[in-house]
């Protein structure tokens, strides 16, 4: 579904991300590990549109979209959930939402099946749909970043770090949402450096150092390698 | 649905005061200084929906205000065009011209955008200036004519021509409030909330950068047009850098991205700095750092501030509220515990 080959990023004289390929398959829960720096946001802001690429190709479903503007990119079906859970803090959870739904803006009915849909999955959400997303706890507010790119109907969504300044109740209900998000038939990338958590809901990983994977495998296989247990689980 | 009947309180209750006000004042000094203002507020709209709510400080407008003035000058008194066809070519021209200058504005943010558009205004008040077989260079253009009458309704008189002003002013707010309370005035205060994001969710930024520039480029023209026609005469210093730091200075003391904002800056500066005009140019002694203190305080001017206050004193009361409740909860428990004990 998603496919890169030989991706570089450069900023300046600086190269972010090095000769990276990875490629998802339709229906699969991707994972990208790595500590800080490592290069995992630079590659979904590559993906998104975001960030120019300096060399190297993205497909996604067999047509190439490194270079297009990020909002042609959202309508094609991949849509990304920033780090930092940003969010539109004087309008309201509802209003957050519904601009989610941007690219489906003409489209009124499904635009309100969706939030219905997305107020379900969240129930906190539907009690909190109009006080100001700035009052949000911070795991409510991460709640409404997902629930906002699920608006937009994604084929493909690339979540950056949901799980960062969570307290561990939290977390662990993030990732069964992620989980049920999936199920659902979103395909998910993810990228965390909650390695341990990420890993045991997702098919695959790859494991970035300093702008390039070091290793991949599936779930499995990285939870039993040791650089990577020693690296970020801590075992 | 209570704030939204406030807030339409305020908008009927300021048409209602502007349209009584002739009955109550017959002073023409006083008629002409607020048909002024009232023009200078739609051109702070124009500026306030493009620096206010997309975050984009374009200090061009006084620019394409000129602009605005000098196309209906010239296509009434060298073309002898009529009035009204003028007027919508004035406002049209002036949007046209904020499409080019914003094509390419628009790829600078910030303060960067804000000396390109500072430049572009100069060079629109230079050609202005210097285009003398057109425009009449420093000596400016005389004569321009009055709105010519619309059927039965004439605006020959000051009186009329107050109305009528005070209807595209009542037209501008209209349409201001519309775009502020729907999805494009939420896409538009999305890209000032930060450009990225709003490209995350599918937002083509430059295609809605581009249309509020225009937005904001045609109501500066039409206050110019209209500013052409109640003056009479216009000269190259409307165009002036001055003047877009007066209307910035009617935004900032009102509220910046507040809908209320420019017209309570522009009527209070306007009243104050004509009473003030004894003075002369000493009365910036007391702007200056009246504006500086605002700044500081209150960043989002008087309508920020009334709002922020209002929000304060609704969360106080329903604290109060919910301690009340708290405490008959705790005290009927306590009653109930000594029943049982009892």
């Amino acid at each position: 579904m998603l496919e890169l080959s030989r991706v570089s990023v450069d900023y300046g004289g600086f190269t972010a991300v090095e000769q990276v390929d990875i490629t998802v398959e339709e229906g699969e829960l991707v994972v990208l590990l790595g500590s800080n720096g490592a290069g995992k946001s630079t590659i979904f802001n590559a993906i998104s549109g975001l960030q120019k690429t300096s060399s190297g190709t993205i497909l996604f479903e067999e047509t190439p979209i490194q270079g297009a503007a990020p909002d042609k990119i959202v309508q094609s079906g991949i849509v990304q959930c920033a780090e930092d859970r940003k969010l539109f803090p004087q309008m309201t959870v509802r209003e957050n939402l519904i601009m989610g739904a941007y690219i489906h803006r003409r489209k009124r009915k499904q635009v309100n099946r969706s939030l219905e849909e997305v107020l379900e999955l969240f129930p906190i959400l539907h009690e909190k749909r109009e006080n100001a997303a700035g009052s949000l706890s911070g795991g409510q507010q991460q709640m409404l970043a997902i629930g906002r790119a699920l608006m937009s109907k994604p084929k493909l969504m690339l979540l950056d770090e949901p799980s960062i300044g969570l307290a561990p109740l939290i977390v662990e209900q993030m990732f069964e949402v992620i989980q049920k998000i999936n199920q659902d038939g979103t395909t998910v990338l993810l990228a965390e450096q909650n390695a341990f958590a990420a890993l045991k809901i997702a098919n695959r990983g790859y494991v970035f150092e300093s702008g390039s994977i070091v290793v991949q495998g599936s779930s499995e296989e990285l939870l039993a390698n040791d650089t990577v247990r020693r690296a970020y689980i801590g075992a | 649905m209570g704030s939204l009947l406030k807030k339409r309180g305020w908008i009927i209750g300021f048409i209602l005061a502007a349209i009584l006000f002739p009955f109550v004042s017959q002073n023409e000094y006083f008629l002409h200084i607020l048909t002024l203002a009232f023009i200078w507020m739609i051109a702070v709209y124009g500026l306030n929906l493009l620096a206010g709510y997309t975050g984009y400080l374009s200090l061009a407008h006084a620019g394409f205000f000129a602009i605005g003035a000098y196309t209906l000058g010239l296509l009434t008194v060298k073309a002898g065009l009529n009035y009204w066809i003028a007027l919508v070519l004035a406002c049209f021209l002036t949007s046209a011209i904020g499409a080019v200058v914003g094509l390419v504005a628009l790829r600078t943010r910030e303060h960067f955008f804000a000396i390109y558009t500072l430049c572009v205004g100069y060079i629109i008040y230079l050609v202005i200036d210097k285009w003398d077989s057109l425009t009449g260079g420093v000596r400016g253009l005389i004569g321009i004519p009055a709105p010519t009458s619309v059927g039965p309704i004439s605006f020959q008189t000051p009186l009329s021509q107050y109305y009528l002003i005070l209807f595209f002013l009542l037209f501008t707010v209209l349409v201001m409030y519309r775009i502020i309370h729907s999805l494009t005035g939420r896409t538009f205060i999305a890209i000032r909330n930060s450009e990225d994001l709003a490209q995350t969710i599918g937002i083509s930024t430059m295609k809605n950068k581009l249309l509020v520039f225009v937005i904001s480029t045609f109501f500066a023209g039409l206050a110019g047009a209209l500013y052409a026609s109640f003056i009479r005469f216009i000269g190259p210093d409307i165009g002036y850098i001055t003047i877009i730091f007066d209307l910035l200075t009617y935004l900032l003391v009102g509220g910046i991205g507040t809908l209320a904002g420019p017209i309570v800056g522009t009527f209070l500066i306007v009243t104050v700095s004509q009473s003030l005009q004894f003075l002369q140019d000493y009365r910036m002694l007391i702007f200056g750092p009246l504006l500086t203190l605002l700044i500081i305080f209150y960043p989002r001017g008087i309508v920020g501030a009334y709002h922020d206050w209002r929000m304060k004193s609704l969360a106080k009361k329903k604290q109060q509220l919910n301690r009340k409740q708290t405490y008959v909860h705790t005290q009927s428990t306590e009653t109930e515990k000594k029943i049982k004990e009892g």
